[in-house]
Formats: C-alpha cells, sequence, structure tokens
C-alpha cells in the first residue's frame, strides 16, 4: 500500500460526489418506472381490465391488394378481382365439421369427392385453422351463405382480392402468375412476412411476378377486435388499411402483344419486339401460351398435365428460356468480326463452289451449286455459308465471341422474368472449360454459320439486331414506371464497332429483303418510308447422317416434326431511322424465309402502324392471305384505359 | 493512526468474517430470489419440480459462492484484476474463432453443470479493471485525454468481439457498466457530454444507413426499431407480445388477481413467460402492489451497495460496488422498462428472479466481490 491517507481521502470524496449523483439519475429511473407501473395498473387498469377480462383483444392482419401491373398504354395487364369465398373453423365449429357441411351443401354444391377433400383438410390442420371451403362464389350463394350464418357455425364469408390476368394467355410467359403461398415458399424465405400466412394468401411464383414480389407486395394492414370466448369477432377496436403494392407501367404494349401471340398461332415459337432508340421491350411472346389464371385458382390435375405433355411445351418461355442455334441470323456477327479485326474489308471476295473442305472434312454451302465469287453484302443477302467458312478460319473464334457478346448473345440481359438463359459464345477457354477439349477448325466454320455450340435466345437475337440497326449499346428493359415515378430515359452508349462496318452489316440485311436475288424479298415491306431490313436463319436440330446423304438428303417437310429445323428470322424496320428490332423463332418450323419471314414482317408491321397491318404495305400477292388472316383473327381492342386502382 | 494500523488492527480475519457481511443485502437478494422461485411456481401451474427446485438449487449454490467470495482479501482481488481481464478477453476470442471454424454459433463453455458465457464474465471482469486502474491512477490524472483514452480501449475491445457475435444487448450493457465505473472515478463530465452527443450522431447516421449497402444493423434489428416506435406495425412478432404484455400488466391493477389467478391462457402468447416476461406474470397476479414492492427491493440493494462504496475508504472496493451494483441495476431497469413498452424489445432476463443459470451466477459472482468489498473495507 504506497498511496499516502491524504490521496485516499481526496479520491473518497470524488467518489462521494459522484456516488450520489449517480444515485440521483438512477432514483430518477426508479421513479419513471414506477410512475409508469401506477400509470399501467392504477390509473388505466380498468381499461387493461377489460381488454383481458371476457373478451380478448386479437390482432388480425388485412391483406393488403396486389400492385397493379398495366402496359405502356396504361392497360391492366393484371389487377384484382373481389373473391367471395367461405372459410370454416373447425374449433367455432364445435368439433365436428360435418354435419356443419352437410347444411352448407344445401346452399352451395359440394361434391363427395370434394368433401372427403375438405374432411381430409381438416383432420390434417389445427382446429384453429381456418379453412376455404368454396372461392370464387357468385353474390348469390355467398349472399345467402351470410344470411344463414347463424346456423353454420365457424363458416365465416370472407370477401379477399385475388389475381386476375385480364389478357389471360398473351402475356403469361412475361408476367408469370401469383399462387397461393406454399409452405416450400416459405422454407426459402428468411424472416418471412407475417402476412404470408394469411390462408389463400398469393406470392408471386414465377416470372416479372415473381421477380418484383417485394414492389408489389405491399404492406399488411392490421385490425384489433375483440373476441368473446367462442372465438367470434365481437367489434373492431380499430383497423389500419393496409398499404396497395406498387403500380408497375411495363414497357409491353398489350395490344402489340395479342397480335403477336395470334400470328404466331399454334406454332411453337417465340418472338421479340424491341424498341430500338429506349430499348423498351413492347413485346415479348412465346407460344403456345397457357391461362395464367389457372394457375391463380389452382390448376386441376388433367389440365396441368395436358400442359406438362403438350409437345410444344407451353409452360416453357422460349423468348428468354429457350437457346436455338441461330443459324444465318448469326453471320452478321461473323461478318462483323472479320471486318473489325481487319482480315477482310466490305470488297473482298471469297469463291463459293457449293463447299469447302478442311482438314480432311468437307463443309457444304446451303446452296449445293454455289454462290460464285460473293463479297460482303451479298454473302448476306445470299446467305452463302461458304463466305463464312472462309472467313472463320482467318478471323478465329475468339474474337467472333468476342463480337457476339458485344452484340448481346451469349451474355446475360438482367430483366425481372425467371430463368433468363445466358446463351453460349463459344471460344476457346468456353470448350477447354466446358469439355476439357481443345478447338477445332471445325468448330469454328459451324460456329461461323450459327451452328455448333452458339446458342442464343430470341431475346439476345432482338437485342443483337437493335444494337448493329443503332449503332447503340441498346439494353433491354421491361419496367416503364414504379408507382407514376418514370424510369429514366436510357442514354446508350456507343456500340464499339466501327460504324462504317454496321453500315456493310446493314446493307447486307436490306438487300437480304429489297435486292431481286434476296433470300427474304418475298416478306418485304414496299412501303418505303418502312423499308426493311433482315436476316434468315435455319438452324438443323440434327446431324444428317453420311447414309442420309448418300440416300439423298430427306426433305424437312418429310421429317418428324420434332426433328425438322428451326426457322429464324431477325429485322428491323424503318431503315432509314431505325425504330423497331423484331425477332422470331418458330421451332421446327423448316426454312427462315418462308415461315418466320413473314411473321416477323407482320409484327413489325403492327408495331410501326401502332395497329392492324395496312394490306398495301406488302407486296400485292399476299394481301389476299393477309386480309384473310385478319379476319380469322379475334383482337383485343381496349376500353378506356383504366387506371383505378382496385 | 497510520493507513496501516487501521488495516491490520479493525479488519476482521479467519471465520468472524461472516459476522462482517452486508446482512441486509443478503437478506434483501434472499428476498428477491424468494419472490423469483414463488413466480416460478406459478408460471409452471404449480408445479415446483419444473422451475422452481432447479433455480432453487442454483441460488443456492450462487449463495453458497458469494459467501465464500466475501472471505476473499481485496489485495487477492487487484492482484488478480488484469488476468482476470485477458483471461476473460481470450475466451471471447476464442468462441469467436471456433464459432468461425465451424463449432456453430456456439458462444459459451460447459463448466460442469454451469454454462458460462465469457461476455457475461467479462461484465464482471471489466468492472474489476478499471477499478483497479482507477485505484492505481492518480486522482489529477484521471481526466487526462491519454488516461481517459487507455479505459475506453479497454471497453471497447471486448465490446467490438461482442457486438460482432452479434449481441447488441451485451454490448450496451459492457459500455454503461464500464462508463458507470469512469463516471464515478472522476472523468471530466465533458466526456460524458461528448460520448453522448456522438451516440445520438451514431443512432441516426444507423438510422440513415437503412436500406442502402452500407447498412449497419441487420434488418431485423431495425424491424425491433419500428416495432417500439410502433407495436401495430409487427402484430404478429415483437409487437404482439409488448401490446399483450401491456395488457397483462395492466390489467392486474392495485393488488392483483392473485398468486396462480393470472389467466394464464392468456399469457400463453408469451413465449418467456418464465424467463423475459416473468415481471408481466407478478404484475398481474400481484397488482401494483407486488410489482412495487420488487421495484423497491430493488432499490434497496443498489441503496445498500452505494451505501457501501461510498462510506467505503478504499478507492478500488468502492469503484467495484458500484460498478457492480449499476450492471445489476441495468439488467432491472431494462427488462422492466422493455416488458412496459418504453424501451424497444430485447430477451434480457430480470436479475434474480427470471429462471436461468448463467445470469444468476454471474449476479451471486458480483454480489460476491460486492461482500468482499464490504467486508475488507478499511476501518
Amino acid at each position: 500500500m504506497s498511496k499516502a491517507p491524504k490521496e485516499i481521502v481526496d479520491s473518497s470524496r470524488k467518489i462521494g460526489r459522484r456516488g450520489l449523483l449517480l444515485a440521483g439519475i438512477q432514483l430518477g429511473v426508479v421513479t419513471t418506472l414506477a410512475l409508469k407501473l401506477r400509470s399501467m395498473q392504477v390509473e388505466h387498469a380498468e381499461e387493461y381490465r377489460t381488454l383481458a377480462d371476457g373478451n380478448s383483444i386479437k390482432v388480425r392482419l388485412l391483406a393488403p391488394a396486389r400492385g397493379l401491373l398495366l402496359d405502356r398504354n396504361g392497360i391492366v395487364i393484371a389487377g384484382n378481382e373481389q373473391n367471395y369465398q367461405i372459410t370454416l373453423t373447425r374449433e367455432d365449429a364445435g368439433g365436428d365439421v360435418e354435419p356443419v357441411l352437410r347444411r352448407l351443401s344445401h346452399l352451395i354444391p359440394i361434391s363427395e369427392e370434394r368433401m372427403t377433400q375438405l374432411m381430409d383438410e381438416f383432420a390434417k390442420r389445427t382446429a384453429i385453422t381456418p379453412i376455404v371451403l368454396a372461392d370464387r362464389l357468385t353474390w348469390e350463394q355467398f349472399s345467402s351463405i351470410a344470411v344463414n350464418a347463424p346456423s353454420l357455425a365457424g363458416v365465416q364469408p370472407e370477401t379477399a382480392l385475388s389475381r386476375v390476368y385480364p389478357r389471360a394467355g398473351d402475356l403469361a410467359h412475361v408476367l408469370g402468375y401469383v399462387g397461393p403461398v406454399s409452405d416450400y415458399d416459405l422454407s426459402k424465405i428468411e424472416d418471412p412476412d407475417p402476412v404470408l400466412m394469411l390462408p389463400e394468401f398469393q406470392l408471386g411464383k414465377v416470372g416479372f411476378e415473381a421477380r418484383l414480389e417485394d414492389h408489389l407486395r405491399g404492406k399488411a394492414g392490421a385490425r384489433r377486435v375483440e373476441v368473446n370466448s367462442a372465438g367470434r369477432e365481437m367489434r373492431e377496436l380499430s383497423r389500419k388499411e393496409g398499404e396497395q403494392g406498387a403500380t408497375i407501367q411495363m414497357t409491353l404494349d398489350a395490344q402489340l402483344q395479342n397480335y403477336t401471340a395470334q400470328r404466331l398461332g399454334e406454332e411453337s415459337a417465340a418472338a421479340v419486339v424491341i424498341d430500338i432508340q429506349t430499348g423498351d421491350i413492347v413485346a415479348i411472346s412465346s407460344s403456345p401460351s397457357f391461362d395464367p389464371n389457372k394457375f391463380v385458382r389452382g390448376i386441376s390435375g388433367p389440365d396441368y398435365r395436358a400442359l406438362m405433355n403438350h409437345d410444344h411445351r407451353p409452360l416453357a418461355d422460349k423468348t428468354v428460356q429457350g437457346v436455338y442455334p441461330p443459324g444465318s441470323t448469326f453471320k452478321m456477327v461473323t461478318l462483323l468480326a472479320g471486318l473489325e479485326a481487319g482480315v477482310i474489308n466490305a470488297g473482298s471476295r471469297f469463291y463459293c463452289p457449293g463447299y469447302t473442305e478442311v482438314g480432311g472434312r468437307r463443309f457444304h454451302c446451303w446452296s449445293r451449286g454455289g454462290h460464285g465469287s460473293v463479297d460482303a453484302v451479298t454473302s448476306l443477302s445470299h446467305s452463302c455459308d461458304v463466305y463464312y467458312y472462309e472467313l472463320a478460319q482467318r478471323v478465329g473464334i475468339d474474337r467472333i465471341a468476342e463480337m457476339a457478346r458485344k452484340l448481346g448473345v451469349g451474355v446475360k440481359h438482367d430483366l425481372p422474368m425467371s430463368a433468363v438463359a445466358e446463351g453460349i459464345a463459344p471460344d476457346r477457354a468456353w470448350k477447354k472449360a466446358r469439355y476439357d477439349q481443345a478447338w477445332q477448325i471445325g468448330d469454328s466454320l459451324n460456329a461461323s454459320i450459327g451452328q455448333g455450340y452458339v446458342l442464343a435466345s430470341p431475346l439476345q437475337l432482338a437485342v443483337m439486331t437493335a444494337r448493329i440497326a443503332s449503332g447503340k449499346m441498346v439494353v433491354p428493359r421491361l419496367i416503364h414506371a414504379i408507382d407514376g415515378v418514370q424510369q429514366p430515359e436510357p442514354e446508350f452508349a456507343d456500340l464499339d464497332v466501327h460504324p462504317a462496318f454496321l453500315r456493310v452489316a446493314r446493307l447486307g440485311m436490306d438487300e437480304v429483303m429489297n435486292s431481286s436475288t434476296g433470300t427474304a424479298r418475298r416478306s418485304r415491306i414496299i412501303r418505303e418510308d418502312w423499308r426493311m431490313a433482315g436476316k434468315t436463319g435455319t438452324s438443323q436440330v440434327r446431324n444428317i447422317t453420311a447414309a442420309e446423304r448418300a440416300r439423298g438428303v430427306i426433305r424437312n417437310d418429310q421429317l418428324p416434326w420434332n426433328r425438322r429445323d428451326h426457322a429464324l428470322f431477325v429485322c428491323f424496320a424503318p431503315t432509314a431511322a431505325p425504330r423497331y428490332a423484331v425477332s422470331v423463332v418458330v421451332e421446327h418450323g423448316g426454312g427462315g424465309s418462308a415461315v418466320a419471314a413473314p411473321i416477323a414482317r407482320d409484327i413489325l408491321l403492327f408495331a410501326l402502324e401502332g395497329g392492324l397491318p395496312p394490306l398495301d404495305a406488302v407486296p400485292s400477292d399476299q394481301q389476299a392471305d393477309m386480309k384473310a388472316r385478319h379476319e380469322a383473327m379475334h383482337l383485343f381492342t381496349p376500353e378506356t384505359p383504366r387506371m383505378t386502382r382496385a | 493512526m497510520s493507513y496501516l494500523n487501521y488495516t491490520v488492527t479493525h479488519t476482521p480475519v479467519g471465520i468472524r468474517k461472516i459476522l462482517y457481511l452486508n446482512w441486509p443485502l443478503v437478506f434483501l437478494i434472499s428476498a428477491v430470489a424468494g419472490i423469483g422461485f414463488l413466480m416460478l411456481v406459478s408460471v409452471a401451474g404449480g408445479d415446483v419440480d419444473e422451475w422452481a427446485a432447479p433455480q432453487m438449487y442454483r441460488f443456492a449454490v450462487g449463495m453458497v459462492i458469494m459467501i465464500g467470495l466475501a472471505f476473499v482479501p481485496m489485495w487477492f482481488w487487484r492482484g488478480i484484476s488484469v488476468t482476470a481481464y485477458v483471461c476473460c478477453f481470450l475466451l471471447l476470442v476464442g468462441v469467436e474463432v471456433a464459432g468461425e471454424i465451424g463449432m456453430g454459433a456456439q458462444r459459451w463453455i460447459d463448466i460442469g453443470p454451469i454454462r458460462l458465457q465469457p461476455s457475461e464474465l467479462m461484465k464482471i471482469a471489466l468492472v474489476l479493471l478499471l477499478a483497479a486502474y482507477y485505484d492505481w491512477l492518480p486522482l489529477k490524472k484521471v481526466s487526462r485525454p491519454l488516461w481517459v483514452l487507455i479505459p475506453v480501449v479497454l471497453i471497447l475491445a471486448p465490446t467490438a468481439l461482442v457486438i460482432v457475435q452479434p449481441d447488441l444487448g451485451t454490448s450496451i450493457m459492457l459500455i454503461a457498466g464500464g462508463g458507470i465505473v469512469m463516471f464515478v472515478a472522476g472523468v471530466s463530465l465533458w466526456y460524458f457530454g461528448a460520448v453522448i452527443a456522438m451516440a445520438i450522431g451514431l443512432v441516426m447516421t444507423v438510422m440513415e444507413s437503412r436500406g442502402t449497402p452500407w447498412q449497419l444493423l441487420k434488418d431485423y434489428q431495425f424491424k425491433r426499431i419500428d416495432t417500439f416506435l410502433d407495436p401495430t406495425a409487427d402484430p404478429l412478432g415483437a409487437g404482439y407480445n409488448i401490446i399483450q404484455s401491456q395488457i397483462a400488466l395492466g390489467s392486474g391493477g392495485w393488488s392483483g388477481r392473485g398468486f396462480m389467478q393470472g389467466t394464464q391462457s392468456r399469457l400463453n402468447f408469451l413465449p418467456e413467460k418464465h424467463t423475459d416476461f416473468i415481471f408481466t406474470v407478478l404484475a398481474e397476479e400481484f397488482g401494483f402492489i407486488g410489482a412495487m414492492s420488487l421495484l423497491v427491493l430493488y432499490t434497496l440493494i443498489i441503496g445498500f451497495c452505494l451505501y457501501s462504496a461510498l462510506s467505503n475508504r478504499d478507492r478500488f472496493a468502492s469503484l467495484i460496488t458500484i460498478g457492480i451494483s449499476g450492471t445489476f441495476f441495468l439488467y432491472f431497469a431494462i427488462n422492466m422498462a422493455t416488458v412496459m413498452g418504453l424501451l424497444p424489445a430485447k430477451g434480457s432476463p430480470l436479475p434474480l428472479v427470471s429462471y436461468g443459470g448463467t445470469s444468476l451466477m454471474i449476479l451471486m459472482l458480483g454480489f460476491g466481490l460486492v461482500q468482499s468489498a464490504h467486508v475488507h473495507r478499511p476501518r
């Protein structure tokens, strides 16, 4: 103890002052606690006692209305409708639900099958869980139950909002759909919002609905109710309405989408329309489609199996999930890679004898007789394969892959849709990583004409076309405005490709449509101010075997459907000031020029006209066909745009 | 009479020390624990074995520990203060590293039947070290920046380890406990003013950070703040508990509904009524009288500790007593304020009453030190 007594005394005094100060603070806190206790237990005791005695307070959540989805013109493409439903809680029914169900069956039809199903359900769930007996009742049924409620213990008539898709199948793939929250959904969410536990609450399951769930769901409201010992509500003490989810205006055009869906018809096909200036996806359609409303209501087993077993795969979204060998629509990529690398110029010519031989293998041009001497522009307008075989050997695969990615093929576009595919722009490193094999020259030749390892989605092909047409890094988008707040107008950077080379590619695409020998001349637009440029593609689904070759190649239409070639077409218009880029893929459709091009042209015309394509825009020999087609369609005409919040 | 003289002649030795215990404190502690046993029986629906019996057993062990520690002379505590702090710190680092390496989120160490959380032990060790520091530090240096910085680092180092666990509640307790020792030791009030100003700034920054990529709290912690500000915002989660807790508490009225007469069914909503919400049960069954009695008992415990500290001329002993009683004060004040809806919901036990081994043992350990300080005070 080295401390002097003097200092001990000093420090004690200091502790004394501060100790008393601390004691004062602590006393203040204790007093606050005591006063709060007094306020609760003495002054407001009666109120609390009333709340606690006899009745008890329950907090019931109010489901928020889901945000609306609008098309670019304000047409509702996903809304909410009143759904009249009745629920039954076993505890309130006195434990035995069967007599109640029997009595109820006089008011609304309940089949025996449904009856046993419900009994199972009640046996599985706890006594206090309300179970939905029937929904989507008519107003008459609903009110007759409400009137008879006193004799139906535990039955609760309820109104709830349910998602409805007025355009049914037109936008099914892009919007996706909602469905009741499942245990599986809950298991995936960390710290789930209590509102998800409400019976029949709807959650975005796939597509845009799922990706924008957070915006669309809204915030739950709550009401505090007094219930008696039997659990029946006596009165409502307070009510806080939920907040509706955000209204999202999409870039889609419901009418164009409707036309596109009908123009694709029963084909297994996909079409994408992009506004070149803004990147707005104005239509994105996968065919055949399905009715998302069926999923919202709980699709029946047979209906679901029918969709699953359909060989045209209606549930798959072919626009972004589906990837296809792009075939000759890929030739712009190879051409631009060659021009950029400087291995050719626009005037460079290759001779096409109908085939070329590389490494002891013979690679055929689609034209058996050959194209003779071909330059850059005619290579596109005639779609000469040999030109690209030659070019591929000079430019190399890595530069082709790089150009593909620059143009948007083999890169994942960040759209709020489900399972957006990345596609494949193959190069040496990719093959090494994927197959652990060295790249072969034959692979380059196949890739140069969009065959072999190359895979692209219709979306990527549309982006590629938009970028070639504008020379800008067009980025696709689906959202126009959230809750009235416009997304910023995009400013696209210039594409890192020399404008002169892009002009060559565009000229080639122009000649595909408009030169007298162009492969898609038949599908041209004859109105000069809407002059159109495009590129056909026909991609093989199978390898032609030597045996087949020996027998003579079988005609495509003699093959079974699922082994026929894919028909592809990409285009844009007007050539003078490009506005829309369109890609169309028809699975196993046959030839791109015969099948895909007319479809793409018609969709493009609808987009340019803002309505049914004018007949005078197409060559006169096709006008009668087009007229007949229009008459067979049941097009949707919107009423005055509805902007009401449900 | 010199310091050495009175120390030698008037400090009790051997078994006689038991006569010099702070007996009122022992009785008060026992009384509070007794209320705890009663409530644990009530919560268990009259079943003694479920919670009350194990708690009584632990309390008995705790009592023995407390009295045992009271026999240990002050110089020993002073001597081990640095070692204790370093050991606790290493344990904290240890559980952190072990947690990282893949033993899961285990934050405790099992010693026989007792489960020790290093972060709980740290509360005592920190008080011990700070008391020793201010005992050693000449009074006139107390407020110099460098000498203020040292204890601040000593407080913040373990706090940082606890906050990453993440255990926000314990970190706040560590800071407040250490702060109390610094406050009583006489550090200039300007520092405290500055810290409070900074804390307000920090809170505002934290709230601003919400939703940004550098968000400083976890989502559930923000949610807790929301719930506190508006219990109906999360009506099925924490807000529901607070609303129901208030109803149960308020409905107790002046004299309560009587032992085991609290509407247990209504308390079923409270998941932790034998731990965090036990005060609600007391207030419902014994009303304002019962709740105030407990509050008065707690206040008396603090009062006797403060009296013992202020009448103790050994600076080290004073600081320990105040530091430990201050921590104890924080425990019950935070718990009560929470169930009354004055503070954001946070799982914290009611000291000596809530069921649970760790906090009881730490508290009895702390009171052992308080008793030791009382027994060995210079006379």
